[in-house]
């Protein structure tokens, strides 16, 4: 079958299994239990093949080819391929320009990073029930899917089914965290079991298939080098990244961008001249790359230039918040232009930073870590001042499979001004029903008991891409006001009709259009629904409502500075966050209550990350850890107390400034904790240190270093 | 494949199901029962979702057989609210937003109630604790012990 990213990928291997996990063979039951009794009969023999675990070793010159099926393509994807084990090279940026900048300035840094491969494991394993009717020639399927008008695409795409009699239901799901974006060999054999068969077709995957054979997420390789002046200005950066893709190029990313937003590295920061280059490579693994609570390749991105900027400050001996300040680019710069190209839309970083600082009394921090560190205990400070880049996408720069990214928005108001209104994306806990609801509630004064939302269900709902990349807000949401402008612009009109008087003497306000200086003369929202279905100005059409596809004129840029201390225990390696104060701007604040959920739960997925998550193989290319036993979830135990804080610079181009949440807290978490715990041995000459900061590997530093001895 | 039939107390109504005697009572209560509020969300006993009320214990569904549950009590989710009135734990879990996705919700209310029956005023710690057998991947469990809390004193 076709992947998103232009390759393919085998449903049910023939020939070559290409990871381990790989379906070779689907069996049709009753139910589970005779399903697995007869799973037990299948046997299957594998011969040894060379394997490549390591993506350095990909592009060897001896090293085994992994896909015969396109060795002989000169694309799969992007290209051009430069080894039958190479997918493609993306570059981007002035490289003569940022090579004179290196090798010129007073200070270059350069590290090796590691952005190991995790899974984004939602709660709720992946699922469908495909059911296809032989005699009217319709397929439903039930699915847990992040996008299900772009699934309804592919289906038909595959089987030959017309669009128009495929019906793609994705119903309440157990989250997704971009895991649940793609389309899975394992959907693609039930519906033809379906479509075989005539009769329903059930697949649930349990936790040891989700985490061995869904889509996982980062797996880059990465070396930066960041060049400043002596003062600590920053002069050029350069970035080099290897991507491990697995066995078939499936990641989900828009089609022109195969390293996705990637070159959005440039950070918060004033970056005069920037390289990136990243190369994608085959190698005996499970396919992925998808964007885990992030932006394509976002996650990788902030990353990058926070930990570049860390070591900044270490070699020149600038504090770690003074090295940012003078690099920030200022609230009057904005719109910006980033030197990669990307144009940031709004901010005030140093106000953030501020209240930040101010807020966990930064300079005592230090004065106690000082004293901590004369008496040979570790405690670590760490500090980001990112920028993300969410919202995909303008249709101009972005699509999937040539469906630009736009987002869509229904709305009708019935006569009684009750309002049903759907939309193209899903949500997987982000709570569209209440946060759409209080746009539309507060752009047409209904009451919002009184407007239901609906999504997931493509027969219902207009086309859109979905969710995932922080884009329900920013896209989703722009369009559902857009909608409800239009609505409130028709309603304005039969307003003035029924009063008798020109638009232009009509004010809106709250929930209704009053007579300018005529107090009483006023037509409320719902007198007007009434009135949009019998009394509507002459050559109006009946009724009241609009859609809206939203196509954004930009992305938008939500940052935010958050700041965290740790103490580690010296003789486990275990590292205890003692605080995390996160300060986010994502523009507008529509619905407290749910951004300070989604923070929370953004963080705590960082902290996963941070702390434990990783996918290890042996040499022969075993995953090493496919259940809750071995894939770290942090427990209501381990996860600390977040302290959350904000500032409001809206979005100047989005309907209503704002900017887009939910990813924020993740991307912006890991290198925070990093930073922390690289910080807590700063002063004896370290670095960097590689995810995951299990007690392990920190143990294995201080051990290293000396520092766990008993005296 | 052996077939038994067990009866046992649902939610207070009697049950009567044929099962094979390898059936795992998450299943069961999922599938013959058709209590879909009781999930299923790993192959190891650490996620929670399944989590029943047996005999007066928190019990992983997915964990025991259905057999053990014969001539018990079961409650799950479904048996919570009374009368068509949301239990004060659901009530604050909305108020509170104490879930996202929903997807741990059933089993963290479940896993709740029984907490609250053992100790009907716990602290923050003991709320950690002892919920710390149920895994929650959206909301960072802040607004869920919050919600526990809220409960507790509405109890
Ligand atoms: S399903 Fe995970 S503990 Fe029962
Ligand atoms: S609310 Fe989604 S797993 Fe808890």
């Amino acid at each position: 079958m076709p992947t998103l990213a232009g390759d393919v990928q085998a449903v049910l291997a023939d020939e070559k299994v290409h990871f381990q996990y790989q379906e070779v063979a689907a069996v049709i039951a009753d139910n589970r239990y005779i399903a697995a009794d007869a799973l037990d009969l299948v046997e299957v023999e594998y011969e040894p093949l060379p394997v490549i675990v390591d993506p350095h070793r990909s592009m060897d010159a001896d090293a085994p080819i992994l896909r015969e099926d396109v060795v002989k393509k000169d694309k799969v994807g992007q290209g051009p391929r430069k080894h039958a084990n190479h997918i493609f090279t993306w570059a981007v940026g002035d490289k003569e320009g940022t090579d004179r900048a290196l090798a010129s300035a007073d200070v270059v840094v350069k590290e090796d990073m590691l952005y190991p491969r995790v899974h984004p494991s939602p709660l709720e394993t992946c699922g469908c029930v495909a059911s296809f009717d032989k005699i009217k020639g319709n397929l439903t399927v039930y699915i847990t899917s992040q996008a299900p008008h772009i699934v309804r695409t592919v289906v038909s795409i595959l089987s030959g089914v017309p669009e128009s009699k495929i019906r793609i239901i994705s119903p309440d799901i157990g989250g997704g965290f971009g895991n649940k974006v793609g389309v899975y060999p394992s959907y693609v054999t039930a519906i033809v079991a379906s479509i075989v068969l005539g009769r329903p077709i059930k697949w649930i995957e349990d936790r040891m298939e989700h985490l061995s054979t869904t889509a996982w997420a980062r797996d880059y390789h990465m070396t930066g080098e960041l060049a400043a002046d002596k003062d600590g200005k920053i002069k050029a950066l350069k970035v080099k990244v290897l991507a491990d893709h697995g066995a078939f190029n499936s990641h989900a990313q828009p089609t022109k961008w195969p390293a996705g937003l990637f070159s959005v590295c440039t950070g918060s920061y004033q970056v005069p001249v920037a390289h990136v280059n990243v190369d994608g490579v085959y190698t005996n693994k499970a396919p992925g790359g998808v964007a885990y609570r992030c932006s394509f390749r976002v996650a990788e991105a902030v990353y990058l230039i926070e930990r570049m900027m860390d070591i900044l400050s270490q070699k020149l001996g600038i504090d770690k918040a003074e090295i940012r300040s003078r690099n920030f680019i200022q609230a009057e710069q904005f719109p910006y232009k980033t030197s990669l190209g990307w144009e940031l839309d709004s901010g005030d970083y140093p106000t953030a930073l501020k209240k930040v600082l101010d807020a966990v009394d930064y300079a005592g921090l230090r004065k106690e870590q000082a004293e901590k560190r004369a008496q040979g205990e570790l405690m670590g400070i760490g500090l980001v001042t990112f920028t993300e880049i969410v919202g995909a996408e303008p249709s101009k720069a972005c699509d999937v499979l040539g469906v630009g990214m736009f987002e869509s928005a229904e709305i009708r108001v019935h006569p009684t001004g009750s309002v049903m209104a759907r939309m193209g994306t899903i949500s997987t806990g982000q709570a569209h029903e209440t946060t759409y609801a209080q746009i539309i509630a507060t752009e047409l004064g209904l009451p919002s008991e009184e407007i239901t939302i609906e999504e997931g269900d493509t027969d219902t709902a207009p086309y859109g891409l979905g969710t995932y990349g922080s884009r329900s807000t920013p896209v989703g949401g722009a369009a559902t006001a857009v909608a409800a402008r239009k609505v409130r612009a028709k309603a304005k009109k039969i307003a003035a009709h029924l009063l008798e008087v020109s638009e232009d003497d009509l004010d809106w306000e709250i929930d209704r259009f009053k007579v300018k200086g005529v107090p009483g003369q006023e037509k409320t929202m719902k007198e007007i629904a009434w009135a949009a279905y019998n009394n509507v100005p002459e050559g109006m059409e009946m009724g009241l409502e609009a859609v809206d596809y939203y196509d954004p004129p930009n992305f938008t840029y939500p940052y935010g500075v958050y700041l965290s201390v740790v103490d580690i225990d010296k003789f486990t390696g275990e590292v205890k966050v003692r605080r995390f104060y996160a300060l986010d701007d994502c523009g507008t604040r529509i619905n407290p209550m749910i951004i300070e959920g989604q923070i929370h739960g953004g963080l705590t997925e960082g902290f996963a990350v941070a702390m434990g998550q990783e996918m290890p193989f042996d040499e022969e290319g075993n995953l090493l850890g496919n259940t809750f036993m071995d894939y770290f979830i942090p427990s209501f135990v381990e996860t600390p107390q977040w302290e959350t804080d904000f500032t409001v610079t809206p979005s100047p181009h989005h309907p209503l400034g704002a900017k887009g949440v939910a990813e924020s807290p993740h991307v912006g978490s890991i290198p925070c904790f990093t930073s922390a715990v690289v910080d807590a041995f700063a002063h004896l000459g370290v670095t960097h240190m590689d995810l995951p900061h299990t007690a392990q590997k920190v143990w294995k530093k201080i051990h290293e270093l000396g520092l766990d001895k008993r005296d | 494949m052996i077939k038994k039939k067990i009866s046992f107390k649902l939610n207070e109504q009697e049950v009567e199901v044929e099962v094979e005697t390898r059936e795992l009572l998450a299943h069961v209560i999922r599938e013959q029962l058709g209590k879909t509020g009781t999930h299923i969300g790993c192959d190891t006993s650490h996620c929670g979702v399944c989590t029943v009320d047996l005999n007066g214990n928190s019990v992983k569904s997915c964990t025991i057989l259905a057999v053990q549950a014969d001539g018990g009590e079961v409650m799950t989710v479904e048996g919570l609210a009374t009368n068509g009135e949301l239990h004060p734990l659901q009530q604050a879990f909305i108020q509170d937003h104490g879930l996202q996705c929903g997807f741990c919700t059933p089993g963290m209310l479940i896993r709740s109630y029984r907490l609250l029956q053992e100790n009907p005023s716990p602290t923050e710690e003991e709320i950690r604790v002892g919920l710390s057998g149920n895994l929650c991947r959206c909301t960072g469990y802040q607004n869920i012990v919050k919600a526990v809390k809220t409960a507790a004193e509405k109890m």
